[in-house]
């Protein structure tokens, strides 16, 4: 504690300088978080994907529809315990930018094959009994403040009405909970029968299909006997895990965790550079002082640990607050108004943040730390 | 504290100091040989470069001999290890320097307890012996000041206190007055006197300057690595 407190009395040898390199770090850090997050949400798809779960799209493209009567035909072959559908709607709540997922599908089904999707009794029974009825995830009410009861005119821009109409009535039913922290609530989802009786072409056709297996260690051989069974049909199909389906979409906009990694391995480097040379010349200009305090007794050690203190503090303060600071902006949600629909920072990367501003703290401070502790009393002191 | 039999509390014996610059050796000291007896207020002269502070780091334990031996209370310290070395310093040795390094970012009485920090005193034990060594040199009221707030005779005052503190064995001061006024100078040598005097406080003070000197029990010249009792020309 005693020697704490000289440490402490270092930083405002040069306040302005400390207050910069520990805002650099704490910049640095605050990146680190949203990085860490943004990643977290493209890959919580893959996380989260139920290991014993299939999705089954058009060979071709997900764009591709499928007939609805291949639900039955999934269902008899041997491993498949359920199967439903969902159709992609793609609508607009006001303008463009209120952009969130809907999909149509069957309510009873799809609330059954994702048990992760929280719902009460009642809500469960209003959307299967409501025709124009729709449930959303909590994160989407709380965006545009819905609640149960109320009425949502949401503008189709691919799905147009007989009619040519574009605005969809929706009446909210329900808004459900995730199981789990990573579980999508951005989500709208509503009657496909309304849906499809409405819709002005595509009647009869979905969007994919999503079949849960008995055996997930059996799913590669279901997913092969899925597409044999449409082989050579007009709508032949794509079956795979869903981890590898929501995999098959991130990548589209190329390798996120990669190119994420890289960006964060050229910010630590350059703040490694930055802190590093800050330690360095903080006991470059203090070797005449170091030099003293070794004259009245202070050993190599006492003089390595002190400035190793040193650089882990200034590491510590500028790390732990980005890091807070990072965690408190992000908590706030989505930024990007829908893009990112699960966005949060994982347990697993606070723990790596800590462990990485640890890590900084002895990487710039160990080379000042030794040159510091092995520093020759008297030739500092020749050199005042 | 441990005295021999004649009363030397320091022993250089046979002492040689070289150096290393580039390929060039310097050679300091040449087989060097003194005594100083407990309680004496010694000051060693020469010309710049003679080797006076490279003597006065021998004895304070900052640097070793090349050859030779150094033998403080009885202890000799050339033969100590790094880490034994410091801790004898913090016991023993209470150093004084000529522009005074004493640490901007701390306040004259957290400069002065530095030393205590190695000891085992509580804190009250440390404030109280601060109280007075920061006392001794008349510097009570200006315990809370950081050194740019205090005069050059001030610091040095303060760089006093912090040398005897912790109650060394030896005092050793490097040119004390080198930077001060005359007024300041007196000062302090007046300080350091009334230490050897009153408190029988052991004193090396390296000095160019002659008035400095007077106020010594002795004086020792250092010319070209050797000692002598008269100034060579």
């Amino acid at each position: 504690m005693k020697f704490l407190k000289l440490v402490i009395s270092n930083f405002r040898r040069k306040i302005i300088r400390t207050v910069l390199t520990i805002l650099s770090i704490l910049v640095a850090f605050i990146l680190f978080a949203y990085l860490a997050a943004i990643r977290q949400s493209l890959s919580q798809g893959i996380d989260v994907a139920g290991a014993d779960r299939l999705v089954v799209r058009h060979k071709v493209s997900i764009i591709q529809m499928l007939p609805g009567s291949y639900e039955a035909d999934i269902e008899q072959i041997p491993g498949v315990a359920d199967a439903t559908f969902s159709n992609w709607f793609g609508g607009i709540y006001q303008e463009p930018k209120n952009f969130f997922p809907q999909f149509a599908v069957n309510p009873e089904e799809y609330l059954a094959m994702y048990p992760e999707f929280l719902l009460s009794d009642e809500e469960k029974e209003a959307w299967f009994s409501t025709r124009t009825g729709a449930v959303i995830g909590r994160n989407t009410a709380e965006r545009f403040g819905w609640e149960v009861g109320d009425k949502v005119p949401i503008q189709g821009t691919a799905w147009t009405r007989k009619g040519g109409q574009r605005t969809w009535d929706f009446d909210i039913v329900g808004i459900y909970d995730g199981a789990e922290q990573g579980t999508d609530t951005t989500q709208f989802l509503f009657q496909y029968a309304y849906f499809d009786e409405a819709r002005s072409f595509g009647r009869g056709l979905v969007g994919w299909y999503i079949v849960r297996v008995d055996d997930p260690d059996d799913a590669v051989r279901i997913a092969t006997a899925i597409d044999d069974t449409f082989a050579n049909s007009p709508a032949e199909t794509k079956a795979e895990t869903e981890g590898a389906f929501v995999q098959g979409f991130a990548d589209q906009i190329g390798n996120i965790g990669a190119i994420i990694q890289a960006i964060l391995v050229m910010v630590f480097f350059t703040i490694l550079l930055v802190a590093g040379n800050t330690m360095a010349q903080s006991v470059r200009e203090r070797t005449g002082e170091l030099a003293v305090l070794k004259a009245v007794g202070f050993t190599g050690s006492h003089v390595l640990v002190m400035v190793l203190l040193e650089a882990m503090a200034i590491a510590g303060v500028g790390g732990f607050l980005g890091l807070g600071v990072g965690w408190l902006m992000i908590s706030r949600g989505d930024p990007t108004g829908g893009l990112l629909p699960i966005f949060f920072l994982p347990t697993k990367d606070i723990i790596m943040g800590v462990i990485c501003v640890i890590a900084l703290g002895l990487v710039t401070g160990f080379l000042p730390a030794l040159q510091a502790g092995r520093l020759r009393i008297a030739d500092a002191l020749r050199e005042l | 504290m441990s005295v021999n039999d004649n009363g030397t509390l320091v022993k250089v014996d046979a002492a040689t100091k070289y150096f290393k610059r580039g390929s060039e050796e310097i050679h300091v000291l040449e087989q060097l040989d003194m005594q100083v007896p407990e309680g004496e207020f010694l000051a060693l002269m020469g010309p710049s470069g003679s080797g006076k502070s490279t003597l006065l780091n021998l004895i304070g334990g900052l640097d070793r001999p090349t050859t030779g031996s150094v033998t403080v209370a009885g202890e000799r310290i050339d033969r100590l290890s790094r880490k034994k070395l410091a801790a004898w310093r913090a016991r023993h040795v209470g150093l004084v320097f000529q522009f005074y390094n004493l640490l901007p970012v701390l306040t004259a009485e957290r400069n002065v307890e530095l030393p205590l920090l190695l000891t085992h005193l509580s804190r009250a034990e440390r404030k109280t012996h601060v109280d007075a060594a920061l006392d001794a040199v008349g510097l009570s009221h200006r315990k809370t000041h950081y050194p740019k707030t205090l005069s050059g005779g001030e610091q040095q005052r303060v760089g006093i206190a912090r040398g005897i503190v912790s109650d060394p064995t030896l005092l050793l001061a490097d040119e004390p007055t080198g930077d001060l006024d005359r007024k300041s100078g007196d000062e302090v040598l007046d300080l350091l006197k009334a230490l050897n005097k009153d408190h029988n406080k052991t004193i090396i003070m390296v000095t160019h300057d002659p008035h400095a000197a007077l106020r010594s029990t002795r004086t020792l010249y250092l010319n070209e690595g050797k000692l002598s009792t008269e100034p060579t020309e």
